[in-house]
């Protein structure tokens, strides 16, 4: 049964002082699972994130990610997830083969391996080209597809996506999401926050944060049935005007 | 003459054209909306308007007045929101917006009806420094720093980035309060959903602008045919769909996939039954295009 | 003017809320001062010394006595002949060697004066000369107690040597190379950093749009590090003065003038240097590299212009800090007037309108 679970969560709650930013959140994603962690900001995603990549301690709760503790067993856990955010892409100074050789070699990847998954890379995204040309030259667009293809270079069981389409052009979103369903289709469990909601409905499932506290978790299309809204938009907005009242 | 008068704007940056001939006005009143993706020249065009920097080709009026010539009398009505709330973080609410009222000789009392609406809403943060508030509150308190003196003309660099959809909705109906006083203003937003909301939209890619229309406009001048399809493997769908040899574009869209065939209709049954046969589940609906459709479509082109 | 008020309000609880400026501005001067100070001047307390004493006699015996009950002096070694003199200096421990002459006693009587010799390390020059200092007022004690016992007037005579440099610059030296490297660091880094963290957040672009003229908001960023570099300028003279014992044998007014003087050359320098850079950290890299640097190494603070190579001699020219140590200590030290330190004050003045006028030149009232 365990093993059925990507990521699981009893009760992790995370105190910065009097403030409680993650309030004992309970929740499992499947192996193989979009899973969209949405939330206004100041919600707790960010911490609850954070805490699951193994980057901060929890107050309380246990939580574990591809089946390791995050108390105790915080390398494991980073050797089997990805990471990508809208901020940290990639090293703009660095060309495009530096940098996947670069985050190849981090996570211990052989010579060999490098140099397969760079020529597979380069030719999934038509790259070919660009592959001396430096990371800063080029648009935003392929720079996150390009920083999500590195994320997931080491095979991880994870990835964990923050805001990866913040600013992109509507269709360089759509490949992004491709290549989201493509990841998702070989085996990867997907955990993504977005700020968009047309999104949310491409998840799987979706739980929605409010003050710290998971307030809705299911597939998109339950969701709008049990808040009777015509889209995820308005879900989030029900739910987000309930928690002011 | 319009508030915004733009005319034949050109400005090159090295080898990037970052501005490529934009002509538009903009009424009073009116809430015109630059809608396009990072590095679509928007922020440039803001610039150039708020007198902040030189075109290289063309001529832009503000209030009127040129913005090469008369900026000093511009950067006395105009109220600019650059991109990422440029605050001063360890400022208070307070201090902040104390700080904005008096460079512009004015105080928070002259005009607090103005901002009144807005400023109830992070009055109870006051005390706290800027750098401390969620990106709602930051946004709010920029919004009113940039109306403190009263302006015009108000622009609004990407207000909305990164904010999440709550504050975003709140925003928006804080500016269709603000248009309603006659101020002009102009607003970017990489968000298309929040196309529907301005009075006029212009899409823009690449330094270029590539429709300028009313929103409903914009939907009416998309001339082909859209279905919405559904099923119960996506994944499986969005491969399917694409591999149909008419298919001209096929897209996820929320809950379903917009495609478009490149003959109109006449495919539309041979779709059908070929995505039947491989797709449980299926349905498909002849939809009326939104925004982002028309925008995708004409960046493809 | 209520504008330019608020602005300085503004600028002030910038500084007073970054604890790392507020450091930067106040602790630094206070902890050069103390670091140049009592690391290298400070008071000695049982410096070894070794003794090659030729004579072995009476009197020679009780003048060492008198070095090994003061508390600056501990003898570690007796020497044999001189030429164990240089193996003891390369060994390290041993400061000073008094080396007191064959027939000590006798030739003080015979001739009524003797020589005594004393050689200290002057790897550490200040070291070296304090020691020096307190050898001498025993030696020279020991002969005003013995002219009192034998009612006779005898002279002791010591010849002293400082080995390894002979070019010794005075003591006073780190005061007035603190206070030109404090004011550089406050006027000009701290000037820039803070014009281009405007520039970084983006709070330039409003303050442009605004009606406030670009003069103003470059004053008003500059204002408060002039005032900030003024009270670091005292702090740093009443440092010196009361707990190091510098003299200001000059015009304190004179002085302070010229102080006012120097952190104008130095705001212009951080205006211009801001005026060119877009980000805090190239600020910094080009304040440190462009400006630190030289002062420190080629303004006669450390070391003495006198003993560069020519082509650095000219480079130190160039440097405002040069004339402005040159100032001070003509001022301070040697008492000098206005008309002592004109040609300097002129230099600074014109390096001062010069940079004024480029920076002027140089600030954009847009952005690029």
């Amino acid at each position: 049964m365990e093993a059925a679970y990507a990521i699981t969560t009893d009760g992790l709650t995370k105190k910065f002082g009097d403030f409680i930013a993650t309030n004992n959140i309970t929740f499992q994603v499947k192996k193989g699972e979009i899973f969209g962690f949405l939330g206004a900001n100041g919600a707790g995603k960010t911490t609850a994130m954070r805490m699951l990549c193994g980057l901060l301690k929890p107050s309380s709760g246990k939580a574990t990610v591809a089946g390791y503790d995050v108390y105790t067993q915080t390398e494991s856990i980073k050797l089997n997830i990805g990471y990508m955010s809208q901020r940290f892409s990639l090293y703009e100074d660095l060309t495009v083969s530096e940098n996947i050789r670069f985050y190849g070699g981090i996570y211990g990847l052989t010579r060999s391996a490098i140099k397969t998954a760079t020529a597979e890379l380069l030719a999934k995204l038509a790259l070919e080209k660009e592959a001396k040309s430096l990371v800063g030259s080029l648009p935003l667009g392929w720079k996150q597809k390009l920083s999500f293809s590195i994320a997931i270079i080491h095979n991880p069981a994870i990835v964990f996506l923050d805001e990866p389409t913040g600013g992109v052009d509507p269709i360089t979103r759509r490949q992004f999401w491709d290549l989201i369903y493509e990841a998702a289709h070989a085996g990867v469990t997907v955990f993504v926050t977005t700020h968009y909601m047309d999104e949310a409905e491409y998840c799987d499932r979706v739980s929605i944060m409010v003050d710290g506290k998971i307030k809705a978790l299911d597939t998109p299309a339950a969701l709008k049935t049990t808040f009777g809204a015509a889209t995820m938009n308005d879900v989030f907005l029900k739910l987000a005007r309930e928690a002011n009242q | 003459m319009n508030p915004i008068v733009v005319q034949h704007i050109s400005k090159q940056y090295k080898s990037v054209e970052a501005l490529k001939d934009i002509s538009f006005e903009v009424k009073a009143g009116e809430l015109f909306g630059l809608i396009g993706p990072d590095g679509a020249g928007k922020t440039t065009l803001f610039r150039v308007l708020t007198t902040l920097l030189l075109a290289d080709t063309g001529k832009a009026f503000v209030n009127g007045r040129d913005v090469v010539k008369d900026y000093k009398l511009i950067r006395r009505e105009v109220g600019y929101m650059p991109g990422r709330f440029s605050l001063y973080q360890d400022l208070t609410v307070e201090e902040n917006l104390k700080f904005f009222a008096t460079i512009f000789n004015t105080s928070i009392k002259e005009n607090y009806d103005l901002i009144r609406d807005i400023y109830v809403q992070i009055e109870p943060f006051k005390k706290r420094p800027a750098g401390k508030l969620s990106g709602g509150m930051k946004q709010k308190l920029a919004l009113c720093c940039a109306l403190v003196h009263k302006p015009e003309v108000l622009f609004l660099d990407e207000p909305t980035t990164g904010v999440d959809p709550v504050s975003r909705k709140e925003f928006w109906e804080m500016l269709q309060r603000l248009k309603s006083k006659g101020i002009a203003i102009l607003v970017s937003t990489p968000y298309m959903d929040e196309a529907n909301l301005c009075d006029q939209v212009a899409l823009m890619q690449n330094g270029q602008l590539l429709q300028i229309n009313t929103p409903k406009g914009v939907v009416d001048s998309f001339a082909q045919p859209m279905w919405a399809i559904r099923a119960d493997n996506m994944y499986q769908l969005i491969s399917t769909a694409r591999a149909f040899e008419d298919t001209q574009s096929c897209y996820a869209f929320g809950d379903s996939l917009h495609i478009t065939l490149t003959n109109g209709t006449a495919q539309e049954e041979a779709l059908a039954t070929y995505l039947k046969e491989k797709n449980p589940g299926l349905t498909m609906e002849r939809i009326q295009p939104g925004i982002e459709d028309c925008f995708m479509y004409l960046m493809k082109n | 003017m209520k504008q330019f008020l608020q602005f300085l309000k503004k600028e002030f609880y910038h500084i007073f809320r970054d604890r790392r400026t507020l450091l930067i501005l106040f602790g630094m001067p206070i902890v050069q001062i103390i670091l140049f100070g009592f690391a290298i001047t400070n008071e000695i307390h049982e410096a070894k010394f070794a003794v090659l004493d030729q004579s072995n006699d009476y009197y020679s015996t009780r003048l060492l006595q008198r070095f090994d009950h003061s508390a600056y002096f501990h003898r570690v070694k007796n020497l044999q002949s001189p030429n164990e003199i240089a193996k003891t200096f390369e060994e390290g421990d041993v400061k000073i060697v008094i080396v007191i002459p064959p027939q000590f006693g006798k030739t003080f009587f015979h001739e009524r004066k003797s020589t005594i010799q004393l050689l200290a390390d002057a790897t550490d020059p200040n070291t070296a000369t304090t020691l020096e200092n307190y050898a001498s007022s025993i030696i020279n004690q020991y002969q005003k107690d013995i002219t009192k016992e034998e009612k006779l007037p005898l002279t002791i005579s010591t010849d002293y040597r400082l080995q390894y440099n002979p070019a010794l610059k005075s003591v006073y030296m780190f005061v007035p190379g603190v206070m030109t490297l404090i004011l550089m660091l406050v006027s000009a880094m701290m000037t820039s950093i803070a014009i281009t963290r405007e520039k970084e957040l983006g709070t330039m672009e409003i303050l442009l749009v605004s009606p406030l003229k670009p003069g103003l908001i470059i004053v008003g960023k500059v204002v408060p590090y002039i005032m900030l570099a003024f009270i670091n300028a005292i702090i740093i003279l009443v440092m010196g003065v009361f707990i190091f014992d510098m003299p200001i044998k000059g015009n304190l007014f004179l002085l302070l003038a010229e102080c006012g003087l120097f952190v104008l050359t130095a705001l212009s320098i951080g205006i211009l240097i801001s005026s060119i850079t877009e980000s805090q950290q190239t600020a910094m890299m080009i304040s440190m590299v462009g400006l630190m640097m030289p002062t420190m190494l080629l303004s006669g603070f450390v070391f003495p212009i006198e003993s560069m190579p020519l082509p650095l001699q000219i480079i130190a020219n160039i440097l405002p800090a040069k004339w402005f140590i040159i100032i001070l200590k003509t001022i301070m030290l040697k008492g000098g007037g206005l008309m002592d330190v004109w040609k300097p004050t002129v230099i600074l003045l014109g390096m001062t309108l010069v940079l004024q006028v480029i920076s002027i030149r140089k600030f954009k009232i847009r952005l690029s």
